[in-house]
């Protein structure tokens, strides 16, 4: 299906959107938390189970090279997706979180000591902030948080300000979770490759919305998650450039990473198979595979022209519900609209909302210090996919004048 | 809108937009501060013991309006009550309300008669035993009274 034809054509290929909640089609707006997972996803789950159930790289019966295939085949399809251009710079990890872990220990380790700075901004989910709050405590550095302006855009020139050759990495949102801001992140990039820092992002909420280039942008890493992606939970990607990898330790070992093993030493793989000890998650890598030529046929451009002007729409049409006060009004924002209601608390409307079939988030959606900054302990988020339109944001706003009718504001 | 109804009743949407005993009591002699990480939730309580019994208690609580609801009611439901009959107290409504792990066995269906009548005016309150994401909001403020009061 691409998306001229339409959503509700789109929303055919998602079968848990046929389900009806207390009786109303299911509107689900929680797709920065995951996203529903097309039919395609689904088969090709069950068809590693059922076709090519074996270990990666080690069988060489007809079910271990089928596996292998689909392995190595999941991997090129993120390489394509990230237009990286290496395949062995895509390394496989249990989800973004894990992901960034990684970096922050097998570099971060070796390259950020005592009096080193690392940079996040104050979007950054907990995710990409917690990481580097515990390697700065591990090698005595100082976390530098750049902070937002009020319509939740990053401070660049705060930013620009405190890079220094202290500088050792700068790790960042492409698009915030909690707001939808689209971060300048190919500036920021240039910006921090002038002081000689790396840069890591955290493209979680992007992949799905828009098309990445990591060599264009120029970035050192680049993590996501495939469950954000149409893809299974429990698998997702790191880029990393090659010369990086190859300086970079293992941090968990075990079978499938080694070349030689003896009582005392024991030699690596060359990457990406010296980070993905023990058996892979091949359901999940060839699920995920399948998911990246989903949403490659359906077309990254015209997703992302659709979720930009459903945003557009959705700030519209909530701007002018009595009472309502968008949290974050970036010029450039994808897939999130987040907002609170005068004299209706998040969660209360999130209960009203899901009486009427519409499940949106509420709460600090992992981003503690984007709260803080707005002033409010939580926000009601509704986020976008490819299968959404305006008609699931009528719903979304009709539901809102129910939570009034109950609340009497 | 009939779950709805059930839900947020007159008696709560009241003490959600008027809460009893809000603040902090001047003269407390046990205090505890609590949140529900999920929704950022915040409650404290304050309160005057003597002779193991509640002789004044406050709540303050910022959040939604069954944690707001659930606070104002718990300071007029614990008022006068010994330190036993609290704890007894608490044990029933974070059963009613079906909270996983409640000390009385934790059901999807509704209280017994005897136990309404226990209950009181809390009894509006167990409707979120139908609502399971919703528990946590009505049990926060009786956690945090059991913790300042430091019973079990």
């Amino acid at each position: 299906m691409s998306m001229s034809e339409g959503t509700a054509a789109l929303r055919r290929d998602f079968p848990a959107l046929s389900q009806h909640i207390h009786g109303h089609r299911l509107v689900y707006l929680d797709n920065a938390a995951t996203t529903q997972k097309p039919q395609c996803v689904i088969d090709e789950t069950v068809r590693c189970y059922t076709e090519y159930c074996a270990n990666v790289h080690r069988g060489a019966h007809t079910l271990g090279a089928r596996a292998s295939a689909a392995y190595d085949g999941a991997r090129a399809a993120v390489q394509r997706l990230l237009a990286a251009e290496h395949v062995d710079e895509i390394v496989f990890f249990g989800g973004c979180t894990a992901a960034i872990n990684f970096v922050a220990r097998a570099w971060g380790d070796e390259h950020v000591g005592p009096g080193d700075e690392v940079c996040v901004s104050e979007l950054e989910h907990h995710s990409n902030l917690l990481p580097w709050q515990e390697l700065c405590k591990r090698r005595g550095a100082r976390l530098r948080v750049i902070p937002i302006d009020e319509r939740g855009e990053l401070r660049l020139d705060v930013y620009a300000e405190w890079l220094s050759p202290r500088t050792k990495l700068v790790a960042v949102a492409h698009v915030s979770n909690a707001l939808g801001t689209v971060n300048p992140v190919a500036e920021m990039i240039r910006l921090a490759h002038g002081v000689g820092a790396r840069v890591l992002v955290d493209g979680a909420q992007a992949v799905s919305r828009q098309p990445v280039d990591v060599c264009a942008l120029d970035c050192d890493f680049y993590a996501f998650s495939g469950h954000k992606l149409y893809g299974p939970f429990g698998i997702g990607a790191l880029y990393a450039r090659r010369e990086l990898l190859a300086g970079m330790p293992p941090v968990a070992t075990g079978g499938g990473m080694v070349e030689q093993v003896e009582s005392e030493r024991s030699s690596f793989a060359s990457a990406p198979q010296r980070f993905e000890a023990g058996t892979p998650n091949l359901a999940g890598a060839s699920g995920l595979g399948c998911a990246i030529g989903y949403v490659e046929r359906v077309g990254l451009n015209a997703i992302m022209a659709h979720d930009r002007a459903l945003v557009a729409h959705a700030r519209r049409a909530l701007a002018r519900q009595p009472g309502v006060q968008l949290i974050g009004t970036a010029d450039d924002a994808l897939g999130v609209v987040s907002f609170v209601v005068e004299g209706i608390h998040p969660h209360d409307l999130s209960t009203v909302l899901d009486q009427a079939g519409v499940a949106i988030r509420a709460g600090h959606h992992c981003a503690q210090l984007v709260m803080r900054h707005f002033d409010v302990l939580a926000t009601v988020r509704a986020s976008f996919a490819l299968y959404n339109d305006e008609s699931d944001v009528d719903a979304l706003v009709l539901g809102l004048a129910q939570a009034r009718a109950v609340f009497g504001a | 809108m009939s779950e709805l109804t059930q839900l947020y009743q007159e008696s709560i949407l009241d003490h959600h937009r008027r809460p009893r005993n809000p603040g902090c009591l001047p003269d407390a002699t046990h205090s505890s501060e609590g949140h529900n990480p999920l929704c950022g939730d915040r409650v404290t309580i304050t309160a005057r013991v003597a002779d193991a019994r509640v002789l004044g208690v406050c709540c303050e609580a910022r959040g939604c309006a069954l944690c707001r609801a659930s606070g104002s009611m718990l300071t007029e439901a614990v008022l006068g009550l010994t330190l036993s009959e609290v704890s007894d107290l608490a044990a029933r409504f974070c059963a009613a309300v079906g909270a996983p792990g409640a000390r009385t066995p934790a059901t999807s269906v509704e209280p017994s008669d005897s136990e309404q009548a226990r209950l009181g005016p809390l009894l509006a309150l167990a409707e979120v035993r139908n609502f399971p994401s919703r528990i946590r909001c009505a049990t926060l403020s009786w956690d945090v009274l059991r913790a300042a009061l430091g019973i079990g």
